[in-house]
């Protein structure tokens, strides 16, 4: 009887945590297999993928999402974030980079938004050049202080306060992967639109 | 289970059929001596990572209040020191400290020595080796990029394999026992010995891609709470109220419902994290109806540890365990209620992408978990080193700084949150003027943080005083107010 007992507890354990699985992850990734990437949608170049990993290593999507509301729930529209995400906006993402934190804006169509490569690395260099109030980190390892720029260097202008006595700062290959990567991305491509529920099979 | 069918209270030791004979004392005592060095070394090193973790937490908490601060250090910025944080506190602090409270509990409730004790060693070394190869990974860069599941293949295969030989023991000392009635908290131990294995695995597998890998990343997450830190919660609460108090758990009935629901609809919850997001409808509604129906085992587990504790709140006033743990189980059902009611999508609407929601995960890894935890520590320790608290002033300090401090945290984070959510709604606010907004509240929580950091290194002086025997020596239990009425002249085993 005890062995019985026991038997079935462990039977029904094991069931419970297998049918979640199922229900979450197995059959959603059976009706989504079949997603095509839209026309719209590149692959990633060599160069954009070093980016996103510089943005993976630096941990950008604790505080960045990637995912655009749709029409009605919330006002990711009116905040002119794009349109709503679809499912094929992400068949080339591994690991995904939904995030869950809007400590700063939503940066699934950054590229579109703000598609100033000055900007982008001066805000890296250190936030509070382009944006007085950011509370967001400044990432000065990912540049180079160097005495004089060489041709092919972009020098970023600073503020006296923050320039370093004598020297330049010029973007460093981090700095110019990741910009290249932020100023890829961009979801405005057209999409089979609708619901945020695209999986149905055509 | 309970086979004589009487209206037998669930009893861990049969202390209420009043066999309270010498003979049960010793045998006790040789339980505890056989489980006392793994977890003494679980315990111990669950309070090194809480005490890593935390100062992670607090400079990721300064962070956002001075963003220049260590701003050209590249492993301290922010998003590295924020995951840094998380792994160190779940995988570290809550794991290891959980693994030794269930070490020791299980031994006791199968009334037998711990089996297979030499495999905790083992376990120790690898689990830690796993965390510490994982955190400095993370340091350096090395991040996987999904939250929960920062760790590298490596460091995560090694904290695998330490739980697989953690849960070894604690499955052959089952199959071994002396009891054949099982208690409610041996349920969750050994349902979450099958569950957490297998969800780890799978989760570092890394065989999916695009917004499945979301819904896997989400599946594990939410899960990881589910298969192992919430079954290591109630199996204390389950515990140590009744144990503490001296009264039996108020419903049998009520603990099986509540487990078989907790079972069957905490796995399905985890897709609620991406309600708004671009996954197929259903299944964002699937999980927030499992996580609505979460109400029910919410419900009867509240009702049986609530009730337990009812006429007894006098106790609260002496016993740090009882304190540490009522309070853990009070904000159980409060975070549960929450969070079946974030999961709705009007209420996401605001509250996602927020404060709000860090407030609602400290909320019950700290308030609920955590205390839980150090009310077990300041049962179990006594018993193991044979040697009393000697400083009962600083468990009162404590509870106290950590109280206020995660009160602090959790109000401000859900104030602040929440207005952040709706100011974000408003097209009309720029996003600027929200972050200025929040920046009160993110001092307020770095405060709380502080009192928690600090009440941490009151806890661990006192953790290492009690394993030295060190301190004055104590004949009588610690308690917050000498001479209370329930405790006995000496400690009982």
């Amino acid at each position: 009887m005890m062995f019985i007992r026991s038997f079935l507890f462990f039977f029904g354990v094991l069931a419970t945590v297998l049918l979640g699985w199922a229900a979450l992850v197995g059959v959603p990734d059976f009706m989504v297999s079949e997603i095509q990437p839209p026309e719209g949608l590149q692959r990633y170049t060599e160069e954009q993928r070093y980016g996103r990993s510089v943005y993976i290593r630096e941990g950008c999507m604790y505080c960045h999402s990637q995912q655009v509301r749709p029409e009605g729930f919330g006002v990711d529209q009116e905040r002119f974030w794009g349109r709503p995400s679809v499912p094929a906006d992400y068949v080339f993402d591994k690991p995904h980079l939904l995030g869950t934190m809007r400590t700063g804006p939503d940066l699934m169509n950054i590229g579109v938004r703000q598609s100033s490569e000055d900007w982008h690395l001066a805000h890296l260099y250190n936030p509070r050049i382009v944006v007085p109030g950011s509370i967001m980190p400044p990432f000065p390892w990912l540049f180079e202080e160097k005495l004089s720029a060489g041709p092919n260097d972009k020098v970023i202008t600073l503020p006296d306060s923050l320039a370093p006595k004598g020297k330049v700062v010029v973007a460093g290959r981090d700095a110019n992967a990741l910009t290249v990567y932020l100023l890829s991305l961009d979801r405005s491509y057209p999409v089979a639109q609708g619901k945020p529920d695209t999986t149905e099979k055509k | 289970m309970a086979k004589k069918k009487t209206k037998k209270p669930a009893d861990p030791h049969g202390e209420f059929r009043g066999q309270r004979t010498e003979a049960d004392q010793e045998r006790r005592i040789v339980i505890d001596d056989a489980a006392r060095t793994p977890t003494v070394l679980y315990l111990g090193s669950g309070i090194f990572w809480l005490l890593v973790g935390s100062l992670f937490g607090i400079v990721a908490s300064l962070k956002f209040n001075l963003p220049d601060w260590l701003g050209s250090s590249a492993a301290l910025t922010f998003g590295r020191i924020r995951p840094a944080h998380l792994n160190t506190v779940m995988y570290g602090w809550a794991s290891l400290a959980g693994a030794g409270m269930i070490v020791w509990l299980t031994a006791r409730l199968c009334r037998i020595q711990l089996q297979l004790a030499w495999v905790h060693y083992l376990a120790v070394i690898l689990w830690n080796l796993g965390v510490l190869a994982g955190t400095v990974a993370i340091l350096a860069g090395y991040n996987q990029g999904m939250e929960w599941l920062e760790f590298p293949r490596f460091a995560g295969a090694m904290i695998a394999v330490g739980f697989l030989l953690f849960a070894a023991s604690i499955i052959q000392t089952f199959r071994k026992r002396n009891v054949d009635h099982l208690y409610v908290s041996l349920w969750y131990i050994l349902a979450s010995m099958i569950w957490f294995p297998f969800l780890y695995v799978v989760a570092n597998l890394g065989i999916y891609q695009g917004v499945i890998q979301a819904a896997m990343n989400w599946w594990y997450g939410h899960n990881a709470l589910a298969t192992w830190f919430t079954p290591i919660g109630l199996a204390g609460a389950y515990y140590f109220i009744p144990k503490v108090i001296g009264r039996p758990i108020y419903s049998y009935y009520l603990g099986l419902l509540g487990f078989w629901a907790f079972a069957l609809f905490y796995n399905w919850n985890g897709i609620h994290h991406l309600v708004g997001g671009p996954l197929p409808t259903w299944l964002v509604t699937v999980s927030i109806v499992a996580s609505v129906m979460m109400v029910v085992p919410v419900m009867a587990v509240a009702v049986n540890h609530h009730l337990t504790t009812v006429n007894h709140f006098r106790m609260l006033k002496f016993s740090p365990t009882l304190r540490f743990v009522v309070i853990g189980s009070m904000c159980y059902t409060a975070v549960s209620v929450q969070g079946s009611l974030e999961s709705i999508r009007s209420f996401q609407e605001v509250a996602h992408f927020t404060h709000y929601t860090i407030g609602h995960a400290h909320l019950g890894v700290y308030a609920f978990l955590s205390m839980i935890l150090f009310g077990a520590i300041y049962y179990i320790m006594p018993r193991l080193a044979r040697w009393e608290w000697p400083y009962p002033g600083l468990i009162k300090a404590h509870f106290w700084m950590s109280t206020a401090g995660i009160g602090i945290y959790v109000i401000a984070l859900t104030i602040g949150g929440w207005f952040q959510g709706v100011q974000l709604n408003d097209p009309a606010i720029p996003f600027m003027d929200v972050v200025e907004y929040t920046k009160i509240y993110l001092w307020a929580r770095s405060i709380g943080g502080a009192l928690m950091v600090v009440s941490h290194f009151i806890f661990a002086f006192q953790f290492v005083m009690i394993i030295k025997h060190a301190g004055p020596r104590r004949f009588a239990p610690a308690l917050f107010r000498e001479s209370a009425p329930m405790q006995r002249e000496e400690r009982e085993p």
